[in-house]
């Protein structure tokens, strides 16, 4: 990843990829580490209202992971992220609603078997919500992933529209308009949304990296030529397809629970393009770039807040405007578009090389019997970011916290592929969209 | 079912699919030009509506004067989007222009929302309107003939426009290759925003006409009959504007038929339309009057 000579060279020892691999893990685990100390600490530290947006960020992070999986790494344009949600939301909440609330709910009609009966503890409900909205997505597919482009977006889009009209239309599983109530509320808690967010990335990133992640980019950049070149094209867009759903339908189960109530209004369109805009800002094929504008997204709604409270400045007084914090809000996503049109981080990725090879030079100019101080000096700053790759690692590093955590693991492919292809691996990517 | 109350739904289904046919043209001009899937037409829609709203209510004009004034408002209004928001995305990633459409639309309906109020607002309706006729048995508002006749007269108009002037041979120059129409000393720039002026124009006329139908307008009434007539956009083939038109009519007498032979899947109304769509895609995967695209490596 960094055009230094003498350190591309060293790739191919054994020894060296070894040790570079170890530093990696160790690099993982310290930050993993520190991620969970930090979440235990904001748990038992922050009030309810900061929790609850740090779990939506969470969610966030997943359904954009989730969706750039289909979008950034395959190519599927899919506007059907709100319909696998709701059907991850509802199947959870019917699952977890204890029945003294069901009976007091459905009021326009009685709930049908087997929901009446079923009942399931929350990690088995948000795992079967996941399932279900995979199966759907299986089903969906079948016909659907045969179209490209544009009317795949659209046809993907009428079944997420269908899903949420047929919920506003079987009063006796989702109660209808009215919607369900007192869903209980075991993903207000960092550890459950975090910590499936660090699944979801670690999921996603490892099936990225493996040889089925290379299907997905042949596909993304070529579906005719992968075809040729004996990529299983239906069989790796269903896997992806359906890989995220899955974690949609799980994102989903965990807003259901987030906001204890839902109803088919939730699953508009709207809810899909809020993802969308977050995979594109973050750039197409960047799971950093989803993490991170995720949280930014979702922070930055709430930040906006004060704005529609009415404020002053000076003698300016500015009443309230409910609403005024949107317009901005749709405004700096304008400016964020306009200016970076490849999105924050355009396809490019955090990894800990940077890190790995300021550690190793220093290693190596000490077994060349330089002592440390006598590298400051000849280097007189040891890490400078004098290569394009060396700028972008650096500003990577910024801000990851808790969310690089799952992230590590991708990074030893990657570097064997850099290795073989003698370049740039995500240089590669970035310009590919 | 009597043949009056079949006539009379035959009736509503063309003057709805006149209205989606009128609004899905712009969708598809502006596809068959930049590719781009212009998610904002439905709030250009709105705004044509709230446009004739306030000339009538604040300057008082007569509603004539209005219905036009009100045109070439929302006409500038699409003009000043695709400038500010399009056209410095014009060689970027398609996906960045799609965004910026979401991006404009999010604008669009909250600016409206704080400077018109989320509260739905009743929309004046000329006593022309609303007076019926009887033609038989079978009793006719003028509303129900003016708006397909009115809408006629516009497609007409347009299909003057595009296939008839220079204007519009430069519009179909550009939809077929950019670059090489550039070459030809065509004016890009101003051609793309003439589309969008005649597409915002269409919208506007079909927003009123929404109004007059169902009179009460608010700042997010442009989402469904926008995705509505998108559908038909792309139902009659993305990029073509005989197949909007078709498509818009198709959807139009479909949906008013359901409601009418199949009373309990009303509820449905709103996924029969894409169902509709997700069935023609995948018989004709470019829609009925579409180009099919070959594909090379």
């Amino acid at each position: 990843m960094v055009g230094d000579v003498e350190h591309a060279f060293s790739y191919r020892d054994p020894s060296v990829v070894a040790r570079r691999a170890r530093l990696k893990l160790a690099c993982n685990l310290v930050s993993l580490a520190l991620a969970a100390a930090l979440i235990h600490w904001l748990q038992r530290n922050l009030g309810d209202y900061p929790l609850r947006i740090l779990n939506l960020a969470a969610i966030n992070v997943i359904l954009a992971v989730s969706l750039n999986l289909i979008y950034g790494f395959t190519g599927m344009f899919s506007l059907g992220h709100a319909g696998f949600m709701a059907m991850g939301a509802y199947v959870a909440a019917l699952l977890t609603l204890p029945q003294a609330t069901k009976d007091v709910i459905f009021l326009m009609a009685p709930l049908a078997w087997p929901f009446n009966v079923l009942s399931a503890p929350p990690l088995v409900a948000v795992i079967a919500g996941g399932l279900v909205a995979g199966v759907a997505a299986f089903l969906i597919g079948l016909p659907v992933l045969r179209l490209r482009g544009d009317y795949l977006g659209i046809a993907t889009l009428g079944f997420a529209e269908i899903i949420r009209v047929v919920a506003n239309n079987i009063p006796s599983v989702t109660n209808g308009a009215l919607g369900l109530k007192g869903i209980p509320g075991f993903a207000n808690n960092l550890w459950w949304t975090w910590g499936w967010a660090a699944f979801t990335v670690w999921f996603i990133s490892r099936l990225v990296s493996s040889a089925h992640g290379k299907a997905f980019l042949a596909i993304r950049e070529d579906e005719v030529a992968a075809e040729i070149m004996g990529v299983r094209v239906t069989y790796h867009k269903t896997v992806s397809f359906v890989t995220g759903a899955v974690f949609a339908g799980i994102g989903g189960a965990l807003l259901g629970s987030l906001t204890s109530t839902i109803d088919p209004k939730t699953f508009g369109f709207m809810l899909t393009f809020n993802i969308l805009i977050i995979v594109v800002a973050g750039g197409l094929g960047s799971i950093t770039g989803s993490i991170v504008t995720a949280l930014l997204y979702t922070v930055l709604l709430e930040a906006l807040r004060p704005i529609e409270a009415g404020w002053r400045l000076g003698p300016l007084v500015v009443p309230e405007i409910p609403g005024l914090r949107m317009v901005v809000f749709s405004l700096v996503l304008l400016v964020i578009i306009l200016f970076y049109q490849r999105g924050l981080f355009g396809g490019r990725e955090f990894s800990w090389d940077w890190l790995v090879n300021r550690l190793e030079r220093r290693a190596r100019a000490t077994t060349r019997g330089e002592t440390p101080s006598a590298l400051r000096a000849r280097q007189p700053e040891p890490y400078r970011p004098s290569t394009r790759a060396d700028t972008r690692d650096k500003s990577m590093s910024h801000g990851m916290g808790q969310a690089a955590s799952g992230q590590g693991g991708t990074n030893d492919d990657r570097d064997a592929l850099t290795d073989e292809a003698g370049r740039d691996a995500s240089g590669q990517q970035s310009k590919l969209t | 079912m009597t043949w009056v109350v079949f006539l009379q739904n035959v009736a509503n289904g063309l003057s709805l699919g006149s209205l989606y046919a009128l609004v899905a043209i712009g969708y598809t001009m502006v596809y068959g030009i930049l590719r781009l899937i212009n998610f904002a037409h439905g709030d250009i829609f709105m705004l044509g509506a709230y446009a004739l709203f306030y000339l009538v209510l604040v300057f008082t004009l007569p509603w004539w004067v209005s219905f036009a004034a009100a045109i070439v408002i929302t006409a500038i209004m699409g003009v000043l989007v695709e400038r500010a928001a399009y056209r410095p995305l014009r060689n970027a990633p398609r996906i960045s222009a799609l965004i910026s459409a979401i991006g404009v639309s999010f604008f669009l309906e909250n600016v409206g929302l704080v400077v018109f109020g989320g509260r739905p607002k009743p929309f004046a309706v000329p006593q022309f309107f609303t007076q019926d006729h009887s033609i038989g048995a079978v009793r006719v508002m003028n509303l129900t003939w003016v708006i397909p006749l009115l809408s006629m007269v516009l497609l007409l108009g347009l299909t003057y426009l595009v296939y008839r002037t220079k204007a519009g041979l430069a519009m179909r120059a550009i939809s077929y290759d950019m670059e090489t129409s550039r070459l030809m000393a065509i004016d890009v720039n101003k051609t793309i925003s003439l589309t969008f002026a005649v597409g915002s124009a269409l919208a506007a006329a079909g927003g009123i006409m929404w109004a007059l139908k169902y009179p009460q307008i608010n700042p997010l009434m442009g989402i469904i009959p926008g995705l509505k007539a998108f559908i038909a956009a792309v139902l009659g083939g993305i990029g073509s504007i005989p197949g909007a038109m078709l498509g818009g009519f198709l959807l139009g007498i479909m949906e008013i038929m359901l409601v009418a032979f199949l009373p309990a899947l009303s509820g449905f109304r709103d996924a029969f339309a894409f169902l509709v769509l997700i069935v023609i895609l995948l018989v004709k995967p470019s829609g009925l009057m579409g180009q099919e695209v070959k594909e090379k490596v």
